[in-house]
């Protein structure tokens, strides 16, 4: 995730100086993206994205923030369009709406040509490269690096939960403070217990039966 | 429903080998292919599209070749079916006796004979796993619908592969798929065995290969060209390591074949040795004159033959009844 926010859009200037190379050209608004994912390039090193994790954590002042946010339609578009701007811009998000970049060493799945949100495929080249893009890096190389180098390559033993389309294009800062993402991956590797699946016909999260369980 | 199953379980050494599905509106040129495995395979792996080119669906392939007698795997990849269009045809195969079912993420469309074709990859394979067995064991659907009957029988499968990077993180995604459901699991090409090793070793040090039974997958080299293919990088997840492209490249070009059997008969001896392996899946499409030799020249053709056959028809036989 990005900076703490206050209603305004992030700027991306303080931040310029801890930034990785920047992302190919193609995929950034307004070049051509295109429809489909290509990997991108994530510019916020992985230091400075955990760190930022806390700033966004579901705190009293965020689930404040969002309360207030959402009641005003104006206000969730302004709030969800400078998400946009600011993660687009540093991760190459596509507003899937159910963030998971804090357990993908904060680089984004949805990136993947395949959108695999479990780990690469077994089709990842010799160095890292791509299946789909031998040009680009496997978005999963590029997460495993990042979160290994800040001791967090655990996180990517979760299992993550499908993902509800009908998110797409919502705000997933505004879907975490609320709530709404609650179960988006298991607490652990699973492997002790079946997790448990979930419901995707309900309405609200995940995996109710989990949230009870706990 | 499943005698791959049952002969895993007892422990004995399992050899389950590819059988593709043909280009046209007939199996019957498969089934001909399937016969010259009965009684030398446990079961065959009827494949989803294999590289994103259109053929035969798996399910009904499946059906061919347990027509013929042979214990079929189902592939089903996530590339062309939403979560509403796999889940459905999981219960169809099951209605119809396919126990076996591999699942795994796909090809790209991009490699494939339909380049410009939609990826659905609504799932992905773990997900997709994690469903199956939910409908197995909870008796629900993803959405949480109760299944009337839940397909009981099912035998889960996935594949894996341990060679691409990130290598660290490979063994941690096969047991990821190992939670999700998956009781059995098909590796890609294994050329460098010693990576291999290391990978089934961390499997195993975690107890998980007890609760999946881990197949080494074994190609043939079969000439020149083949070797030139699967070294351009044109074949996704395939690498042949740098020791086996010299050996190879060292004979005479019309004896690569032959060292390429020999190549493959002492990958599967040597995999066998590894403590956590429960067989080998062979990807020998369209070799299936010269499995017999090679099973032989790899010394786990015991019990193995048109002798054993009769047992592996019978078998069959109460898949159906």
């Amino acid at each position: 995730m990005a900076e703490h926010k206050s209603g305004a859009p992030v700027s991306s200037g303080p931040v310029q100086v801890e930034l990785l190379p920047g992302p190919p050209p193609d995929w950034r608004p307004g070049a051509g993206e295109p429809r489909l994912p290509v990997p991108p390039v994530p510019r916020l090193s992985p230091r400075r994205a955990y760190l930022m994790q806390k700033a966004v954590a579901p705190n009293w002042l965020n689930k404040r923030l969002g309360a207030v946010v959402e009641r005003w339609p104006l206000a969730r578009r302004l709030f969800t369009a400078a998400e946009r701007a600011s993660k687009e811009d540093l991760f190459g998000c596509r507003m899937c709406g159910q963030c998971a970049l804090p357990v993908t060493g904060y680089s984004c799945p949805m990136g993947c040509p395949k959108e695999l949100r479990n780990g690469p495929c077994g089709g990842v080249g010799p160095g890292g490269a791509c299946e789909v893009y031998p040009d680009r890096r496997c978005v999963w190389v590029a997460g495993y690096e990042r979160a290994a180098s800040a001791g967090h390559a655990d996180d990517l033993r979760r299992l993550q939960r499908p993902v509800d389309h009908r998110r797409f294009g919502e705000s997933s800062w505004l879907n975490y403070w609320a709530g709404r993402d609650d179960g988006l991956w298991t607490d652990d590797d699973g492997l002790a217990a079946p997790a448990i699946l979930g419901d995707q016909g309900a309405s609200e999260p995940w995996c109710a039966g989990e949230r009870a369980a706990r | 429903m499943s005698a791959l199953r049952d002969r895993l379980a007892a422990g004995q050494f399992t050899v389950t080998s590819e059988l593709s599905p043909v280009r046209g509106a007939s199996a019957a040129a498969m089934q001909e292919r399937g016969r010259l495995l009965l009684g030398w395979v446990d079961a065959v792996n009827l494949t989803d599209n294999q590289g994103a080119h259109v053929r035969m669906s798996s399910w009904a392939a499946a059906l061919a070749a347990r027509d013929v007698g042979l214990e079929p795997i189902m592939q089903m990849t996530c590339r062309d079916r939403n979560r509403i269009a796999l889940q459905s045809d999981l219960l169809g195969a099951a209605s119809a006796g396919l126990g076996n079912v591999v699942f795994m993420t796909g090809d790209y469309p991009k490699f494939g004979d339909h380049p410009g074709a939609k990826p659905v990859f609504d799932l992905d394979s773990v997900t997709m796993l994690w469903t199956a067995r939910t409908m197995r064991d909870e008796g629900k659907l993803l959405s949480g619908n109760e299944l009337k009957p839940p397909p009981e029988g099912l035998f889960l499968g996935a594949v894996e592969n341990p060679f691409a990077p990130p290598e660290e993180f490979r063994a941690a995604r096969a047991a990821k798929k190992i939670a999700a459901g998956a009781q059995f699991l098909q590796t890609q090409y294994v050329f460098d065995v010693p990576a291999f090793e290391r990978w089934v070793t961390a499997l195993h040090e975690e107890g998980l290969t007890r609760r999946c039974a881990i197949l080494a997958g074994v190609g043939v080299v079969r000439s020149a060209r083949a070797l030139e293919f699967m070294t351009s990088g044109k074949v996704p997840g395939v690498t042949v390591p740098e020791a086996v492209r010299r050996r190879l490249r060292g004979v005479p070009a019309d004896e690569l074949g032959a060292e390429g059997h020999r190549l493959a008969a002492e990958v599967i001896a040597q995999v066998k040795e590894i403590p956590g392996v429960a067989g080998v899946h062979l990807l020998t499409a369209g070799y299936e004159k010269r499995v017999p030799d090679l099973l032989e020249l790899a010394g786990v053709a015991q019990g193995r033959g048109p002798a054993a056959r009769d047992g592996t028809t019978a078998g069959a036989a109460q898949v159906s009844a």
